[in-house]
């Protein structure tokens, strides 16, 4: 049954593989944030075309597999002249996926904001630019803490993703140390556990953030 | 047929292949998400214990993980599934956690007056769910179970990975056999959103028929 001794040899190397999924988490988490922002800001704005495009273009990402979208970029992408390792281009599709997401938080967020704070910021004459940043996104943000942890906490878990477009992360390596000795059991039960702790201690971290924000807030 | 219509037909029979995954574990994971989300509100601490287990270790893990241990680490405890058993199973329970937390929101949704009053009219506990509760948290439920069955018709493509020959697979198939790979992988984009946008306006309009007659939820 479970060789504890097999266990802990290849242990080390998911440990090393591990490495490869926190970095791919911690780059499209930035993107999904930046990204996500952009798409809230556009489906706002005031030109019809650009407002329109953003909100299908946000709905197709979000009705669509990130699968297919990984296969999609990780073909596509080369054909038109824009050759980025494996590794780049699962970052760069699901930053991109994970960003249709977040601008509905944004968005959520952003409308939460009582209206009288942008007519406030409109009688101080404040620009749209230091309405945004200094009057709205600071009210906006704080409460959009925990659902875009949850989104942070699904990123994660779907770095294996990456193992489909030959990225040696966790579950890739998994599944080589299988191939390699015909022993799946303890390598998938090691990746299983490895994500569980890594999620549970990211909601614990996110639960910490949030206090703090309410605490700064209030 | 003109050019990227002619990849339809077969990509199609895969999209049918996927229909029968989402439905499959849409079932899987309503029986999982109502025992969990119930057993969650359970007076018994184990039964609490026990569907806070399962809905943290399925939660907690990657959906693409759960399939592989469905599919590879299971028969070497002397459990073997063929492919389409274990994705159906490992995509049902893994929605069914997610769905769980969907199913205690929804019946905590339902206001203490309404218990209060099914108490003032002597029904048993269960005339009590049956009759007063579990209507008004269906309707409650709806929404967010709408969106976990386009969460999960996402992940059916991952079980193109545990060589079920459903649209992804297809697609991939077909790939490596024409390399009209733009052709091939917007289509499967296209056929993957008809089927979300047929499932949002299917769960609209089940949300309007149910909450008809009621003064909240549901219904724009």
């Amino acid at each position: 049954m479970f060789d504890w001794a097999f266990a802990l040899k290849i242990l080390p190397d998911l440990l090393r593989a591990l490495r490869v999924t926190v970095q791919a988490t911690v780059l499209w988490m930035v993107l999904a944030l930046v990204l996500g922002l952009a798409w809230a800001l556009a489906r706002r704005s005031a030109s019809r075309p650009v407002s329109w495009s953003a909100a299908w273009f946000v709905e197709f990402v979000r009705s669509t597999p990130l699968l297919v979208q990984v296969y999609f970029l990780f073909y596509v992408l080369p054909g038109v002249g824009l050759k980025l390792n494996p590794f780049l281009t699962g970052v760069l599709a699901i930053g991109l996926h994970y960003s249709a997401y977040t601008s509905e938080v944004y968005r959520a967020g952003i409308e939460g904001v009582p209206r009288g704070q942008w007519e406030a910021a409109t009688a101080l004459n404040l620009s749209h630019f230091h309405t945004l940043r200094y009057v709205v996104l600071p009210q906006a943000i704080p409460p959009m803490v925990p659902a875009l942890g949850n989104y942070l906490v699904a990123m994660f878990k779907d770095t294996p993703m990456l193992s489909a477009i030959t990225v040696l992360e966790v579950l890739q390596t998994a599944k080589i140390i299988g191939a390699e000795t015909f022993r799946y059991l303890e390598p998938l039960t090691l990746v299983g556990a490895l994500f569980l702790a890594l999620s549970l201690c990211s909601a614990a971290l996110i639960r910490w953030l949030e206090r703090r924000l309410v605490l700064r807030t209030a | 047929m003109p050019r990227p219509l002619d990849l339809l037909p077969f990509l199609l029979s895969g999209a049918v292949v996927t229909v029968e995954l989402t439905v499959g574990a849409a079932g899987v994971a309503c029986v999982a998400a109502s025992l969990a989300g119930l057993g969650r509100l359970s007076r018994r601490r184990p039964v609490r214990w026990l569907a806070g287990t399962y809905i943290e270790a399925f939660r907690g893990t990657s959906a693409l993980v759960q399939l592989f241990w469905a599919y590879f680490a299971l028969p070497l405890v002397g459990i073997s599934l063929d492919a389409m058993t274990a994705g159906v199973l490992a995509l049902g329970l893994n929605t069914g956690a997610y769905g769980a937390e969907v199913v205690r929101g929804a019946i905590r949704a339902v206001p203490q007056g309404q218990h209060e009053a099914a108490l003032a009219l002597n029904l048993t506990n269960a005339q009590k769910m049956r009759s007063v509760i579990l209507p008004q948290a269906l309707v409650a439920a709806l929404p967010p179970a709408g969106n976990l069955l386009i969460e999960m018709l996402k992940n059916t493509s991952l079980v193109s990975l545990i060589t079920i020959s459903e649209l992804t697979f297809r697609g991939q198939m077909l790939r490596a056999e024409t390399l009209r790979t733009v052709e091939i992988f917007g289509l499967l984009l296209i056929v993957y959103f008809l089927l979300a946008l047929l499932i949002t306006s299917g769960v609209r309009a089940l949300e309007r028929r149910l909450s008809f007659g009621m003064d909240r939820g549901g219904g724009r």
